[in-house]
């Protein structure tokens, strides 16, 4: 018995161990400040960066307007600053954009974004994670139609919102490539290519073999030092924090009430089990 | 069932009570979510909200309809001579000082005319008897289905129950009350909020 | 009940009582199945798994009812409908993560309580019927979760219940029709999604309910196994009750009241505190709503159904030529040397002949459907494969131990390897688990009755507590 719980306990941490390592390959993600969760200013501004800069072409059509109580704001204060799309306060965030233009204008339809939050995650991080670095991770691309791209989410059709506060500025991307032998597939040398993107997206590319066969493919992204922007870094890390408190706040509302009530819970079902136990013991002292 | 012939010993007995004691509060604890569950949700809620009624262009003698909380809701805006029929009403009717409190006449609506302002009669257009919807007969006499002295009011097909100007209900008809008067306001002289009562009055 | 004898006025509660049983066995089932029916007093921790299970299975229906109020079977709808309960009804996200978070538990218990059986042989005559029933319990049971993964329609729902449903377009020449009759649809659509709507909510909920009533009934007929594997029945004192049986009310009622606590605590720090568990019981991807235009990255089976899975992604034409048919052959000679029986040798020799031949014939795209159907069958046969003259691995050779383990080991490195990406690595893993899942049980035959076995004890190992 003793045997067979210790191999399954080996097991057990063999695999969480290697559960972390396997990541997606992405880009790094930055942690999100998650105390900005329970900070109901946080989440008050979060909510107006929502409906200024987002509500325009992504739907929240699961949330409705009244449910801000949650996060303090008063049914006034939701009708007289928040209500654009429409003037009933417990109406859902839709949008009126029609689904066939935003696909004509952006390339694909702006998701809807009630649970982005939840759908982001992944081994890499949480969905607020992600939310956090991509917001934060446009560069200037002058080779695309809206002149921006993003190293999270490569080719996005999402212009970077926050241009203004943020500023330009470019990105390298450093990639090493296997070459392969046409006929036989065998492995014959490596070749490293850096892309560089100017604070105005001018594109340059170079391309460099790589002596031997001792090197490993990759790909890395490196962003550069954005100008121009009306905040600082700090102050535009601080503005994004909130949004995307909102929006993880958003994909799963009862989150907070969620655990505060679990401590409840799990502190009467402590003393029904100790209440249980004494009942058993009561019993079964009386089996030989 | 047990085995009563074996005295049952104390720490025994308290250990079964306090058990149960616990397990009945968690009991009831994880029932009271479920039952709430049957609560309106807040779509539900949402759609029963309130509703705005502009009566700015209504016309007199015209009945508007609205709709609140899946019901028909009527404004009447009445004439001088409208309302002068409801003196004439007033011995016929069942309930003319609107006390009954199967559906409460709101403390606002407890006069003569069962309004705020007696120019505009606000009622529910549901029949207390079965919940049809009555037809409106402002018109007096000429209706063979209604009476000689019929000074207007409402005309409930289903079953002939009639309503006069201010929804009170005949005496000697199915239907046993007036026409619920909705809980409202005057947001402004052109705007009835259907739904809301003024909590400053 | 001929006579009525007036021995004192009985009081009210007692004469409806007695009213009742006159006219239904009431108070005689009460007697037979709890406080009359004698289980072994030496139960440990791996029997609260049954009691445990049906908490669950009557958690999942009470709050599945719930759920039925407020969610639409309509492809359009239902996403949001989720949405809608978590969101809008009162309470409702408290009653969507108990079904999410119950349904993981329902595996978690049913997995240890299948264990308790393989550790204790539970399954041994004359209990053969209770793990059969048993098993097909567990085959609904994946079946229930099947169906009900699809409802929320997200992108996990659609793209899992497409695969698992082509699964069955590999079946060679009525594959494709199959498939499209079960879906009733070209591509998994709102048809697929109001039968499944069906099949969760009623039709097998139902034939459950009729399973689990068949397997404790099955059970109490025979006497419930114990950690020693002896039959408490073969020495009952002289009013005929077993010398080391217990009533199992109050005393297996009570304790299994304690069990219950221990579950509740368990199963609640996980609701609220991780309802999503890593994304184990609430899958990221499930998040988005289907688009039967764009897969997911990365699909994978919800981490119950992983390792049937895995043997599923494993049978490849390699695995089924160099690994599957060098196994088949030992085991066709083995049975060709070790069974008696004329008949049984012709038939196991001619089945691996037809499979060996069948691997060379068909696409391993069959085989890895064979396989893994395979791997959920193989455990009805385990009453008569399982040659061992003791039932409890207590008193078996110790190496038994470590075949165990080593089954459990296989089982969790294959589960675990079904919720990543295909790559080298996981292929061999998969392989080697595979082969030697398979091995544990159809060579158990053989390896089953090797060793040397201890003694096994007249009466129950029990210390009082």
């Amino acid at each position: 018995m003793n045997k067979i719980l210790k191999s399954l306990a080996a097991v057990a941490t063999a695999c969480l161990v290697g559960s972390a390592v396997a990541a997606g390959g992405g880009y790094p993600l930055d942690p999100f400040p998650t105390q900005k969760l329970t900070q109901q200013p946080a989440l008050q501004n979060g909510a107006k960066l929502f409906v200024n800069y987002c509500l325009n072409c992504h739907s929240a059509s699961l949330m409705r307007y009244n449910r801000l109580t949650d996060i303090g704001l008063t049914e006034e204060q939701i009708k007289k600053s928040l209500l654009f799309t429409t003037d009933k306060v417990g109406d859902p965030m839709r949008i009126a954009m029609r689904p066939a233009d935003a696909k004509e204008w952006f390339g694909a339809l702006p998701p809807d974004l009630s649970v982005i939050a939840r759908a982001r995650s992944s081994g890499d991080g949480s969905g607020a994670d992600w939310l956090y670095t991509y917001l934060r991770a446009y560069f200037r691309d002058a080779t695309r139609a809206n002149g921006w791209n993003n190293t999270v989410f490569e080719s996005v059709g999402m212009p970077h919102v926050f241009w203004e506060q943020q500023g330009s500025r470019g990105a390298t991307l450093a990639e090493v490539k296997e070459i392969h032998d046409e006929d036989s597939g065998k492995l014959t040398g490596f070749v490293r290519t850096i892309v560089e993107f100017d604070t105005n997206g001018v594109r340059t590319e170079t391309t460099q073999p790589l002596d031997g066969l001792k090197h490993h493919a990759s790909r890395n992204w490196t962003l550069g030092k954005p100008v121009g922007g009306t905040l600082s870094q700090a102050e535009f890390d601080d503005q994004v924090g909130d949004l995307v408190a909102y929006i993880t706040y958003m994909s799963d509302p009862t989150a907070q009430k969620r655990m505060r009530l679990g401590v409840w819970v799990l502190m009467f079902l402590g003393v029904f089990t100790v209440v249980a136990w004494m009942l058993n013991r009561e019993y079964w002292k009386d089996i030989k | 069932m047990t085995d009563s012939s074996k005295p049952v010993d104390n720490s025994r007995r308290t250990a079964i009570g306090l058990t149960c004691a616990v397990g009945a509060v968690g009991g009831a604890a994880v029932a009271v979510p479920f039952v709430s569950s049957f609560a309106p949700s807040e779509r539900a809620k949402a759609a029963g909200a309130p509703v705005e009624v502009d009566i700015a262009g209504m016309k007199p003698g015209e009945l508007k309809r609205v709709e609140w909380r899946g019901k028909p809701v009527w404004v009447v805006r009445r004439t001088e001579e409208m309302l002068s029929t409801l003196d004439k009403t007033e011995s016929k009717v069942a309930d003319p000082d609107s006390l009954r409190t199967a559906y409460p006449t709101p403390e606002y609506a407890q006069n003569q005319y069962r309004s705020i302002k007696p120019e505009y009669l606000v009622v529910v257009g549901i029949c207390s008897h079965l919940g049809c919807s009555p037809v409106e007969k402002f018109q007096a006499g000429g209706d063979p289905s209604l009476p000689g002295d019929w000074e207007g009011g409402f005309l409930c097909p289903c079953h002939g129950s009639t309503f006069d100007l201010a929804g009170r209900v005949y005496k000697n008809k199915p239907a046993p009350d007036n026409l619920e008067v909705p809980p409202h306001m005057y947001l402004s002289d052109s705007k009835i909020l259907v739904g809301e009562e003024d909590n400053k009055a | 009940m001929a006579q009525e004898k007036h021995i004192e006025s009985p009081g009210p509660l007692t004469s409806l009582l007695g009213w009742v049983d006159q006219r239904f066995p009431l108070t005689a089932t009460w007697k037979a199945h709890l406080s009359e029916y004698y289980a072994p007093k030496n139960f440990n921790f791996w029997y609260f798994f049954g009691s445990l299970a049906m908490l669950v299975l009557v958690l999942q229906i009470v709050t599945g009812i719930f759920l039925v109020m407020h969610y639409k079977p309509d492809a359009a709808m239902a996403f949001a409908s989720v949405e809608y309960i978590m969101r809008d009804v009162p309470w409702g996200w408290l009653i969507r993560y108990m079904h999410s978070t119950g349904a993981s538990a329902f595996f978690v218990v049913v997995y240890l309580h299948m264990f308790r059986g393989l550790l204790y042989g539970s399954y041994r005559k004359p209990r053969e019927l209770v793990w059969v029933f048993g098993c097909l319990i567990f085959l609904c049971l994946m079946a229930e979760a099947f169906f009900g993964y699809l409802l929320p329609w997200g992108q996990m729902s659609y793209w899992g219940a497409q695969v698992i449903v082509n699964l069955f377009s590999a079946i060679p020449f009525i594959g494709p029709e199959l498939a499209i009759w079960i879906r009733g649809d070209f591509v998994v659509s709102d048809a697929t999604l109001n039968r499944f709507f069906s099949f969760h909510v009623i039709a097998i909920p139902l034939v459950l309910l009729g399973l689990v009533a068949a397997h404790i009934v099955a059970l109490h007929e025979v006497g419930s196994n114990n950690p020693d594997g002896i039959e408490i029945k073969e020495k009952k004192d002289a009013n005929g009750v077993p010398l080391d049986g217990i009533p199992f009310h109050p005393y297996y009622s009570v304790h299994d009241i304690l069990g219950v606590a221990f579950f509740l605590m368990a199963f609640s720090a996980v609701l609220f505190f991780a309802p999503e568990f890593g994304g184990y019981f609430l899958e990221y991807n499930n998040f988005i709503p289907a688009d039967p235009l764009v897969t997911p990255p990365h699909i994978a089976p919800v981490w119950y159904f992983t390792p049937f899975y895995s043997i599923l992604r494993a049978t490849t034409a390699d695995f089924l030529l160099y690994w599957m048919l060098p196994f088949l052959a030992i085991f066709a000679l083995l049975a060709l040397v070790s069974v008696r029986n004329l008949l049984a040798r012709l038939i196991v020799v001619g089945a691996c002949g037809a499979m060996i031949l069948g691997f060379l014939v068909i696409d391993a795209k069959f085989w890895g459907v064979v396989a893994m159907g395979g791997s959920v069958m193989i455990l009805f046969l385990l009453p008569w494969i399982d040659n061992s003259p003791v039932k409890s691995i207590r008193y078996r050779p110790g190496w038994h131990t470590y075949v165990y383990a080593v089954f459990v080991v296989v089982f969790l490195v294959l589960g675990y390897f079904g919720t990543k990406a295909p790559s080298p690595m996981n292929e061999l893993f998969s392989k080697i688990g595979t082969l030697i899942y398979f091995s544990f049980f159809m060579l158990m035959p053989w390896w089953s009755k090797m060793g040397k076995f201890k003694p096994v004890p007249e009466r129950v190992t029990f210390s009082a507590h």
